[in-house]
């Protein structure tokens, strides 16, 4: 293979590839490398490229398979990473300046378990700083920029793992969805991002964001791909006092059951609150599609109401500043991370903690994360609690009944996943309100701990750029998102002849590159 | 409902809470800041009264009960580990600059 062309097997079919002994884990993990060191100048979806550890677990499970002794399903499919989780010995920075350099000293259990299962890490994978944002232009190194065209954004927070796989310079790869971090960033890429149960993947050694809402998961070109993933990063986790002592629902299965596109019986809601104004015509058009494609298979589709789902972007802007101020605490310049010592001449005493404190998160922490944190802090100040953080968790528990009440009449609620395709770097990078209007779809999940799919719905006329559908279901039901998203991808596919990617503008034609872009950080 | 214009954060509130938070905001910033976060908050204050007494509250969407293993000895971080993102250190210990005032 050409240094140029890229591998665009999904990791099933690398995984088969393997097991039939046609090629290596080093073979592959060097083609992703390679299109890695082509690309990725014009894309910046890696913060970091681990080629050296790479190439070395590849190597260590090319042995075990000669050795008939292979770790899992996945040995030797190279993954990539969301740099907010933590790899021992490889940079983790969270996108943000202050954690710039820092190694961590262990491996998050997601990571742990990537390795058991034998993947080959990559590299990191470029994100909002602390995953805060919808485009990766919050990043401190810098945007990742949309394969389906450069001048745009690929979502957010975790556009680089996005990027990454819709640009083939990884198989696959590990986001984290706190509001629609793994799901937006898949609808605008035409990839496939799966937000877990809450509870249902570990968040140990994941940088916490708003840990109530956190929740790691796949994102990947196929369906297939994401249960396999998810397989092997589920499960109960003792190292994380949140995680749901129960086993996985059975995922691949349920893929499996769903990939012959026939939805009998199956209930479909589509959520009234989700959808209309505020929502692009060619996502909408997009979105009725899939629907009308889901009951001719023989699903029976009903429209459900969740009313409260209007007030889910407020409550979100309430509860994850609160979150995030207080988890953002611990970036103190003590232990770890960026230490700035302020000029002490005024005062002529050495400048206190506390000072280098101020000093490190003034110098350490860019915009958002710092509206987010004053925002945080105002909500949980006495005076304004009852207000705004007590008010937010009330309405909390009305968006979950008004999941509990459409689960009742649904076994599953669809809608777009982003209300717009990817807009233009720089649109929307200094106008808070606006960017956060890209999770309006994604956030109730979030709130309340429930799992979701989001798969391509196809192009938007008006711009000829992916959009996405979401498909949720009620906790620990991930099953039946793998199913109804399997169904649909096989319906989908058949439609257009091939996976929406195949669609994609090159990247790198006749083995020309393009110019680098500027990558200098937007503000 | 007219009463949206109460909803906003003055120079000087912003000024206070970077300073709960522990961060040296500029002044640019904080004209830059005030203004935006008075935008944001003025949206999110619509929630108020879409909840009433009788909702109780969600901080977690698990049912979260205490979690116990017991206390055996098992592998963790060496002194080394811990310590090899730390800005400073001194015999084995994280070094910081000083926590008192002069008075104290």
């Amino acid at each position: 293979m050409s240094p140029t062309s890229a591998d665009k097997r999904t990791a099933a079919e690398l995984a088969a590839a393997l097991g039939a002994g046609e090629t290596s884990s080093v073979e592959i993990t060097r083609a992703h490398l390679d299109r890695i060191a082509v690309v990725d100048g014009e894309v910046h979806a890696f913060l970091e490229v681990d080629a050296e550890g790479a190439l070395r677990d590849a190597a260590a499970s090319d042995e075990r398979r000669a050795a008939g002794a292979t770790y899992g399903p996945l040995d030797g499919v190279p993954v990539a990473v969301k740099d907010v989780l933590a790899t021992r010995g490889l940079p983790t920075t969270c996108g943000s300046r202050i954690l710039e350099g820092w190694v961590p000293p262990y491996d998050a259990t997601v990571v742990a378990r990537l390795r058991a299962g034998g993947l080959p890490i990559l590299g990191k994978t470029n994100m909002d700083e602390f995953a805060m944002g919808s485009s990766t232009e919050h990043s401190a190194y810098g945007p990742t920029h949309n394969p389906w065209d450069l001048d745009r954004i690929p979502g957010g927070s975790g556009g680089g793992s996005a990027a990454a796989v819709a640009a083939y310079e990884a198989p696959f790869a590990i986001g984290t969805d706190t509001g629609g971090s793994i799901r937006q960033p898949g609808a605008v890429t035409g990839t496939v991002g799966v937000k877990p149960t809450y509870g249902g993947v570990s968040r140990y050694g994941l940088v916490s964001l708003a840990n109530s809402l956190d929740q790691a998961g796949p994102v990947t070109r196929s369906v297939l791909d994401a249960a396999l993933l998810h397989e092997v990063i589920g499960g109960h986790d003792p190292l994380d006092s949140t995680s749901i002592a129960q086993p996985l629902p059975a995922l691949v299965d349920a893929v499996r059951r769903g990939a012959d596109g026939d939805l009998t019986g199956v209930r479909i809601g589509v959520v009234k609150e989700l959808g209309g104004e505020g929502y692009q015509a060619g996502v909408l058009a997009r979105f009725e599609e899939s629907v009308e494609l889901m009951t001719k298979a023989g699903a029976e589709v009903v429209e459900v109401s969740c009313p409260h789902f209007v007030h889910a972007l407020a409550t979100y802007y309430l509860i994850l500043p609160a979150e995030a101020s207080s988890n953002l605490a611990r970036f103190d310049a003590m232990r770890y991370g960026l230490r700035v010592t302020p000029d002490d001449s005024e005062k002529g005493v050495p400048p206190s903690a506390e000072d280098v404190m101020r000093a490190t998160r003034e110098a350490g922490f860019g915009d958002e994360v710092k509206r987010r944190i004053i925002l945080g802090t105002y909500a949980l100040s006495s005076g304004y609690y009852d207000a705004y953080y007590g008010q937010a968790q009330k309405v909390r528990t009305l968006v979950t009944r008004d999941f509990e009440a459409a689960f009742e009449q649904a076994d599953v609620l669809v809608s777009p996943t982003a209300p717009t395709t990817a807009f233009t770097i720089g649109e929307k990078v200094d106008d808070p309100l606006a960017m956060y209007l890209n999770d309006l779809a994604t956030i109730p999940a979030n709130l309340s701990g429930v799992p979701g799919i989001s798969g391509p719905s196809g192009l938007a006329d008006e711009d000829g750029l992916p959009a996405g559908v979401q498909i949720l279901a009620p906790a620990m039901a991930d099953d039946r998102v793998y199913r109804v998203g399997a169904a649909l991808e096989s319906l989908l596919v058949q439609e257009w002849g091939g996976r929406l990617l195949d669609q994609a503008p090159p990247l790198v034609e006749e083995g020309v590159q393009r110019s680098s872009r500027n990558q200098g950080a937007p503000s | 409902m007219a009463e949206s214009t109460e909803h906003t954060i003055t120079r000087e509130e912003v000024a206070h809470l970077a300073d709960l938070a522990r961060i040296d905001l500029s002044d640019a910033e904080l004209d830059h800041l005030a203004p935006q976060l008075s935008v944001i908050l003025e949206s999110i204050a619509s929630i108020q009264g879409v909840a009433g007494d009788d909702v109780p509250p969600t901080s977690h969407t698990l049912p979260l009960t205490n979690v116990y293993r017991d206390d055996v000895v098992r592998p963790g971080l060496t002194a080394e580990e811990a310590l090899s993102g730390a800005p400073e250190v001194e015999q084995q210990r994280f070094k910081v600059p000083r926590i008192l005032g002069e008075e104290q």
